[in-house]
């Protein structure tokens, strides 16, 4: 299949005055329309630089990205980022921050009652129709992320950014929220690049995981492909033996040749 | 074994009666205890200051009861100035009116002048809160600015103008402007890289950025601002009338003080210190509606 998305050598260095610090190095990627892909890495390897890179928030040093064969280096709805820490506006209601979302990116397209019902089917997708009326400061940090995924989907993507969106959750709802992505994953077929910390998340939700060595000057040390059948489940997949094996790879790269150093 | 079963049973007991009980007792006296508790309320915070206000107009009618006192007590300003205190809205003649007439003659120039320092300190501070630059530059010479007393101006506006009403009103403009250009920036200097990246991928255009990220997003420094800003105006609006006359509290109390009518001044001061705080208190309440949103995180 054609690459839908493609990361071309992309360098990153971030400079300031005479202190150059190498972040990024030559970095390769392509994703294929309605892949998953997770990267994983150690804490400050260079994981949410290399997604704003994506997202064109950050321009890279070198290389460039290229979405369906057009290259892109400013931000736009056809790359939406669900954010870590939500980014929801808090003057706005969830409807209105997932509305002004739709109100931008269909402005000629939709009609206002077709801005609306798209709003609220995003809302519903997420389960999150109930709390419409509510500011962000009111709903749990779950029903937040929930809020930012479906205003990330209300402006359909080409590709879909998720920068940690489970980090700052407790494990219950951070299952609950994964199950919740995969089966909109399954029912959408979006192209997700999806940033993790957690192994497990990342051998459950994705078609290949990226793994990155520590920074300065991060690289992708290793791509593994998890060759599981769709729809998974998590309670099977805990006895799989792919699953199990998949999982220590990942760990063995993570925790023996790439440990993480402590910063002297 | 019975001690034990009979334990559970008012263990089991002990809860639903308390929570009818709890049920009841509302159902009962609710609307009274509630009416109670709001008198209660309201006389904690209210009658602290009465007291205080009789003290000290006690204090004060003593202290001007000796013979040859040269400012009148509150019973003299009472007997000199009584139409003035219980009427704020007569009218007898072109100058003979009553001081709420006047008051709201010296709001309409504060609205005017208020309001323009409003919309341009907004605008102002959002373009140099956009700028690293223009903020080092501009802010040293903003708050030197922010120093000048208000009636410093008055000289030059007048020059300027030719005109007193234009000039007043310049005067309010130029003391409210500065507190609100120097806040707006600070906000906008303070919008989360979030709200920026949020707006950066939506592709909001400048004008959209604007209303729908700068203002909510900076809406509490917005109104720190806006809040020192009328209280200046205040302030500047009643040295501004005294010395450019025409008609309004400032120009009433110079006025006063060229007839000898003491007590009269002394009703204004209190006119004026009263609109004051009510001023202060409307832009704080517009504030805390307004600002709900952003506060609240
Ligand atoms: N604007 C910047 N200027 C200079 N250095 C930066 C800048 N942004 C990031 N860095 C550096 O780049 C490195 C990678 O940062 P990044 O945020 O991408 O890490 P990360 O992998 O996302 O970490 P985490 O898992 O903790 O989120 C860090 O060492 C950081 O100090
Ligand atoms: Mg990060």
């Amino acid at each position: 299949m054609a690459p839908h998305l493609k990361i071309d050598h992309v360098d990153k260095l971030f400079a300031r005055g005479s202190v150059v610090t190498d972040v990024l190095s030559d970095i390769t990627l392509t994703i294929t329309k309605g892949e998953f892909v997770s990267i994983i890495g150690h804490s400050g390897c260079g994981k949410s630089t290399l997604l704003n890179i994506v997202a064109g928030l950050v321009q890279s040093t070198k290389g460039g990205v290229l979405l369906e064969g057009t290259e892109v280096n400013s931000p736009g709805p056809d790359r939406a980022v669900v954010f870590q820490n939500h980014s929801l506006l808090p003057w706005l209601t969830v409807y209105g921050n997932v509305r002004l979302a739709v109100d931008k990116v269909f402005a000629g397209a939709k009609s206002r009652a077709e801005r609306h019902d798209w709003t609220m089917h995003k809302l519903a997708l997420v389960q999150m129709a109930h709390a419409k009326d509510k500011r962000p400061a009111e709903i749990s940090g779950g029903m937040k992320q929930r809020v930012g995924l479906a205003r990330a989907l209300a402006m359909e993507p080409k590709v879909l950014l998720l920068d940690e969106p489970f980090g700052a959750l407790d494990a219950l709802t951070r299952a609950h929220l994964q199950d919740s992505v995969m089966a909109l994953h399954q029912k959408l077929g979006n192209t997700v690049l999806m940033i993790t910390h957690d192994v497990d998340e990342a051998v459950l939700l994705s078609d290949r995981i990226v793994m990155m060595t520590n920074g300065p000057a991060a690289r992708i040390g290793e791509v593994l492909e998890v060759p599981l059948a769709r729809p998974r489940n998590r309670l099977e997949l805990a006895t799989n033996p792919t699953y199990l094996g998949c999982r220590k790879r990942v760990l063995e790269f993570l925790y023996e040749r790439h440990r993480f150093v402590e910063a002297a | 074994m019975t001690v034990s079963i009979m334990k559970a049973a008012e263990a089991a007991l002990a809860p639903s009666g308390a929570k009818l009980l709890r049920f009841r007792v509302p159902d009962l006296g609710s609307a009274k205890s509630r009416l109670l508790q709001a008198l209660a309320a309201a006389a904690t915070r209210l009658l602290p200051p009465l007291i205080m206000l009789a003290l000290g107009l006690a204090v004060w009618e003593i202290a001007c009861m000796k013979p040859g006192a040269t400012l009148p007590g509150p019973s003299r300003i009472w007997a000199d100035a009584r139409d003035l205190i219980v009427d704020p809205f007569f009218n007898l003649g072109p100058q003979d009116i009553g001081l709420g007439w006047r008051v709201l003659k010296s709001l309409e120039r504060v609205s005017v002048g208020y309001g323009i320092a409003s919309v341009a300190g907004i605008l102002i501070g959002a373009l140099i809160g956009q700028s690293v630059w223009a903020m080092r530059g501009l802010d040293p010479i903003f708050q030197i600015l922010r120093t000048v007393p208000p009636l410093a101006w008055l000289p030059i506006s007048l020059a300027a103008f030719r005109d007193s009403q234009p000039s007043a009103i310049f005067v309010i403009f130029i003391t409210a402007v500065w507190p609100i250009i120097i806040n707006t920036a600070v906000g906008i200097r303070n919008i989360p890289q979030d709200y920026r990246n949020v707006a950066l991928v939506l592709r909001l255009n400048h004008f959209e950025f604007f209303w729908k990220i700068m203002i909510p997003s900076a809406a509490p420094y917005i109104f720190t601002g806006l809040r020192i800003g009328i209280g200046l105006s205040w302030l500047a609006i009643v040295a501004a009338e005294m010395l450019t006359g025409g008609v309004g509290v400032g120009f009433f109390i110079w006025d006063a003080w060229n007839s000898s009518r003491l007590s009269d001044i002394v009703v204004a001061l209190a006119y004026i210190g009263v609109v004051g705080f009510v001023l202060d208190r409307v832009v704080a309440a517009i504030a805390t509606v307004v600002t709900r949103g952003t506060a609240a995180n």
